[in-house]
């Protein structure tokens, strides 16, 4: 009570800061390692095909890094992407429909999920993390419902595989053809960075992590921002659909579980701390690209799948475990 | 009670917190069967102290002595093998337990097989209950005691380490006046056994009549050690004070003329809140006194929509205003500034800057929804300044702030909003002297620039020093409202005034 402003003033840099740099580390020490390891690696064919890899994962961790920041969490996303992909070619093949309309369809429909769990959330006070394990099944499920549990085609629409496949830095540098789902990963990022760091929207975000009850205490409407920002991480599961149904050059129903939690893990690997306020989208792309390294990487030194599962695994716990370390040295 | 051999010394105790010379060279002594009353305003440093002599803070320089042996109290655990008991203020009791169970948690009297001996925990409790004239069965859950009764387990337990000294911290703040005699004739009986016993608190009458000597702290130094029987209770409020804050007296603008700002009809919420109704004009600071638990902050917090009233109506400069939740609040031009800042005031983890603009932030915003970083860079340095906030700088976070730098930082995010009426709850709990007189004198310079503000504080003097006119609540009810500098015991007289004589 009468203790005068008691806190540990450690000369400490910023948890996140360290866990970002720690992050880059691990990532040279993994790409130097598994080049000195196997020559198959380090070719230009291989990078690209990391790049390529990362990029869904990449946008579904982007999105999500933003409603982690607030202290929530989205289960959803995988499910959610197939379903923007599943309502894509509902658009495209089924309706005939031009490929714009269908792209409005894939960040309509995960907008207005997004939009759902938020309200869930907000309004309807379930915690995250029931709230989206709900939108989880319901998406799945709603997915093989929608498709009768088959692949729908994207055949019928001109160049629907060049919007990740494609590549228009190969055109005027063809010795290094960036596929395009990696230059949208890139500008999906740069857009909620700088969200995150200039716009009233990343204020509130890290604030709502921060201290929830003393934003709304300053007067501040939070479930609106709240449902705000789950909508806009629906939108970008929306550009994964995209993605994912470009590379597949189909919409899989099947497909989906499993994706948040890789894309959960590589937030937190980038040092996004789950117990929000804390967290970066450059923290969350060398996060994404640690684990499409890690993955593609046992992958050349012939490691079994079943392994590169379970090295997965553990990174992921060391993740949380450093995220732990942090959260204790920062109280 | 004759002056008992001596059980604690204290001697240059030294204490620094970032930002704070909390305790300064402070000496202590203590005896066997004396009360010891150690007095000094909020952030003069007698918790500071006595959390040295438990355990819980290491000291930075000198010495303490335990029956003329020099000791190192590590840790709690160390200062309770030593014999010295603390009651803290706040409650810490597991509400689904049994008396006897909160007593010996963690050192459970064992049967084979890891069952608990109920029945010799029973038992030893009754013993301790009988030893303080206490009817309580020890099977009682602690969840239907009353107040008053949960403080008698907290002293219980505290009793069961036979401490030879016990540390009491604002043991009445909740209790009425019965409960206050029954705690005090145990407290005559521990003395009278020859425990040492240190008794914390701000209320004069009670000090009077239950300690022998009486030590004042002020701004962490030591001012005094005197006999409580021969000193009159002005020299000890002279000491205490020092300077400034008794000497101020509270000048009441004419405020005839001025126009009603909010007013405040009917409002009721469940229990807590009974048919509450006053106004408050442009200008005015209204004090809100009461004991804990009376229904202030429920009030204040029923007004800024945090918790909406049930029945009653609001009106703000005349008109009927429909307040649901903090952002309807803010909108009609009402600013909160919480208790309990951290909780509820501030973005700890985010920087003074964001904190100072969270309330204000669509006045920076562009269309695309861009915030005007030069912008919030001026504003920020200009309230730092404005307000002498001290901090490195305006990215500072504000966790590395001192209390008072905080609360400043509060005040400076009202003020960026330009709010009419300002809701103060408790402005300078946990803020050291210096920074409470300018807090005090910023508040009556926004009342004199036409703000129209609420101070709830449970320090009396406070209260007399900032109202212009003082509400008294009780149990949920509005008791009265006095006029400016009424005497403390009008207030209390108000502030104990229960219904129907259930007291």
């Amino acid at each position: 009570m009468t203790d005068i402003g008691i806190e540990r003033q450690e000369a400490r840099r910023s948890g996140s800061a360290q866990q970002k740099l720690l992050a880059f580390a691990s990532l040279i020490v993994l790409v130097a390692g598994f080049s000195l390891a196997s020559p198959r690696f380090f070719q230009i064919d291989n990078i690209l095909s990391i790049l390529q890899a990362t990029s869904v994962n990449g946008v579904l961790a982007v999105g999500v890094t933003m409603i982690i920041i607030t202290g929530g969490i989205d289960l959803s996303i995988g499910t959610m992407m197939t379903f923007t992909a599943v309502m894509t070619g509902v658009v495209l093949t089924w309706g005939g429909m031009p490929l714009p309309l269908g792209i409005l369809a894939a960040i309509g429909t995960g907008a207005a999920c997004g939009l759902i769990s938020g309200t869930l959330v907000a309004k309807a006070r379930i915690p995250p993390f029931i709230a989206t394990l709900g939108m989880m099944l319901v998406l799945k499920g709603l997915s093989l419902i929608v498709t009768g549990t088959k692949p729908i085609y994207f055949n019928g629409t001109e160049g629907y595989t060049l919007i990740s496949q494609g590549s228009v830095i190969g055109r005027m540098l063809p010795a290094f053809p960036v596929p395009n789902g990696v230059l949208i990963l890139f500008a999906v990022a740069g857009l909620v960075a700088w969200i995150l760091g200039r716009t009233v929207l990343g204020r509130y975000t890290f604030a709502l992590g921060s201290n929830e009850e003393a934003v709304r205490l300053s007067g501040v409407n939070t479930d609106r921002w709240k449902m705000a920002i789950y909508a806009l991480a629906g939108g970008i599961c929306g550009i994964a659909g995209l993605l994912i149904s470009s590379r597949l050059n189909s919409a899989q129903p099947a497909l989906g579980l499993g994706y948040e939690l890789e894309a959960i893990a590589a937030v937190v690997i980038g040092g996004t701390s789950l117990s929000g306020g804390r967290g970066t989208i450059l923290g969350t792309l060398i996060g994404a690209l640690i684990m499409s390294v890690l993955t593609n990487g046992l992958r050349v030194l012939s490691v079994a799948p079943e392994w590169q599962t379970v090295v997965t695994g553990v990174i992921i716990i060391v993740a949380v475990y450093a995220d732990q370390l942090r959260r204790r040295g920062s109280h | 009670m004759t002056a008992g051999r001596e059980l604690v010394r204290m001697q240059g105790i030294d204490k620094h917190f970032p930002g704070v010379h909390a305790l300064k060279s402070v000496g202590f002594e203590l005896r066997a069967g004396e009360v010891h009353a150690l007095m000094g305003e909020n952030g003069a440093g007698k918790s500071t102290l006595m959390k040295i002599l438990s355990g819980v803070y290491r000291p930075d320089g000198g010495r303490i002595l335990i029956d003329g042996a020099e000791v190192q109290i590590a840790d709690p655990r160390a200062s309770q093998a030593l014999g010295i008991g603390i009651i803290h203020q706040e409650l810490a009791l597991m509400r689904d337990l049994t008396a006897a169970q909160n007593i010996w948690i963690g050192r459970e009297p064992r049967l084979s097989l890891g069952r608990i001996d109920e029945a010799r925990q029973n038992a030893d409790t009754a013993a301790i209950f009988a030893r303080m004239n206490l009817r309580l069965d020890p099977r009682t859950p602690v969840a239907s005691l009353s107040i008053a009764r949960q403080q008698m387990i907290e002293i219980a337990k505290a009793l069961s380490y036979r401490p030879r000294v016990l540390i009491m911290d604002e043991p009445t703040a909740a209790l009425n006046d019965a409960e206050i005699a029954e705690l005090f004739s145990i407290i005559r009986q521990l003395r009278d056994e020859g425990v040492g016993i240190i008794y914390i608190s701000h209320k004069m009458d009670e000090i009077k009549r239950i300690s022998d000597r009486i030590t004042v702290m002020r701004d962490g130094a030591h001012v005094a050690t005197v006999d409580a029987a021969t000193t009159a209770i002005g020299s000890i409020i002279a000491m205490m004070v020092g300077r400034e804050i008794g000497d101020e007296q509270v000048v009441v603008p004419d405020l005839a003329q001025a126009p009603v700002a909010l007013e405040v009809r009917g409002l009721t919420r469940g229990t807590e809140l009974r048919d509450i109704s006053f106004s408050l004009k442009k200008g005015e600071i209204l004090g809100f006194a009461g004991l804990m638990g009376a229904g202030r902050t429920e009030l204040a917090r029923a007004i800024f929509g945090a918790e909406p009233a049930d029945g009653g109506e609001i009106l703000i400069h005349g008109r009927p205003a429909r307040i649901r939740s903090p952002h309807d609040a803010v909108r009609a031009g009402i600013g909160y500034l919480s208790e309990d800042r951290k909780h509820y005031g501030l973005a700890l983890g985010m920087d003074v800057r964001a904190n100072i603009a969270m309330a204000s932030l669509a006045r920076f915003t562009d269309r695309l929804g861009r915030l005007d970083e030069p912008g919030l860079r001026k504003v920020a340095r200009d309230h730092i300044a404005r307000l002498r906030i001290r901090t490195p700088g305006d990215r500072q976070e504000v966790r590395f702030l001192s209390g008072g730098n905080q609360q400043k930082v509060v005040i400076a995010k009202w003020l960026l909003r330009d709010c009419d009426i300002l809701i103060f709850d408790e402005p300078t709990r946990g803020i050291d002297v210096g920074a409470k007189a300018e807090i005090y004198h910023l508040l009556t310079d926004l009342a004199a620039a036409g703000k129209a503000i609420i101070v709830i504080s449970s320090e009396m003097p406070e209260v007399l020093r900032l109202s212009h006119r003082i509400a008294v609540m009780c149990e949920g009810r509005l008791t009265g409202i006095l006029p400016a500098a009424s005497s403390q015991q009008a207030i209390m007289e108000l502030a104990t005034e229960r219904q129907g004589g259930t007291a």
